[in-house]
């Protein structure tokens, strides 16, 4: 499945409860302001496991507004819109936590 | 009119919610009625003024361009919480170089930007007469 999340962790638990649920086989991709959580910050350990197994992707056009591109954690796969749509067909199902 | 002290917190990103960028305008008009301004940026408030925003891959106003515009609306009192710069793993140095020309000092440049702590930061925040928060 893919679970997109496209909220900073430090305003909501959304990514919290979606890496709390999601299985294995799962893959995340931070989109809007999700893609803070990609950055190296005092949450990051939350994902760093993640990102290492090749699990988590971050839409690079987000990443780029938001002046955060020198800043990631290590691992992230970064995609544009293309790359969400293949995402998308790869995955099946998606899940949005809003 | 007098001249009162208004504060503008600003707690959210750019891009997410229109917080940020309705703040921005409220700060300008503020700045037409030559009010004493200030700003705080603290929680993911700090991303707003994050040096390299590019938003041509999302199709959005970069208005991160307009902060630099503030010095000649005379508003150079721009305090940035370190606490959650520090939380995000940013630094002063990933910051935007905003500055003023200083009328009182033969008109040297000077920075706007002032990291400060947050306890600082409610210190002046216990100065103003009104706050606004975004």
């Amino acid at each position: 499945m893919l679970h997109t999340v496209n909220k900073s962790s430090f305003e909501r638990n959304s990514l919290k409860s979606c890496i709390n649920t999601i299985d294995d086989t799962s893959v995340i991709l931070l989109i809007e302001d999700g893609v803070i959580s990609a950055t190296k910050n005092i949450n990051s350990s939350m994902i760093a496991n993640l990102a290492n197994q090749g699990r988590v992707y971050a839409l690079q056009g987000d990443v780029e507004a938001r002046g955060v591109s020198s800043k990631l954690v290590d691992n992230i796969k970064l995609v544009d819109y293309t790359g969400f749509v293949d995402l998308v067909v790869e995955h099946g199902t998606s899940v949005s936590w809003v | 009119m007098a001249i009162k002290k208004f504060m503008y917190l600003n707690r959210r990103s750019s891009f997410g919610t229109v917080y940020a960028i309705e703040s921005l305008e409220v700060v300008l008009v503020a700045a037409a009625f030559d009010q004493d301004v200030s700003l705080a940026f603290i929680d993911d408030g700090v991303y707003q003024i994050i040096e390299g925003q590019n938003t041509n891959g999302i199709g959005m106003k970069n208005f991160s361009k307009t902060f630099h515009a503030l010095g000649d609306y005379e508003i150079n009192k721009l305090y940035v919480s370190a606490e959650s710069l520090e939380e995000r793993g940013l630094s002063a140095d990933d910051l935007m170089p905003l500055v003023y020309e200083d009328e009182d000092d033969n008109w040297v440049e000077k920075s706007s930007v002032k990291v400060v702590s947050n306890a600082e930061i409610s210190k002046i925040m216990s100065k103003q007469d009104v706050c606004f928060s975004f």
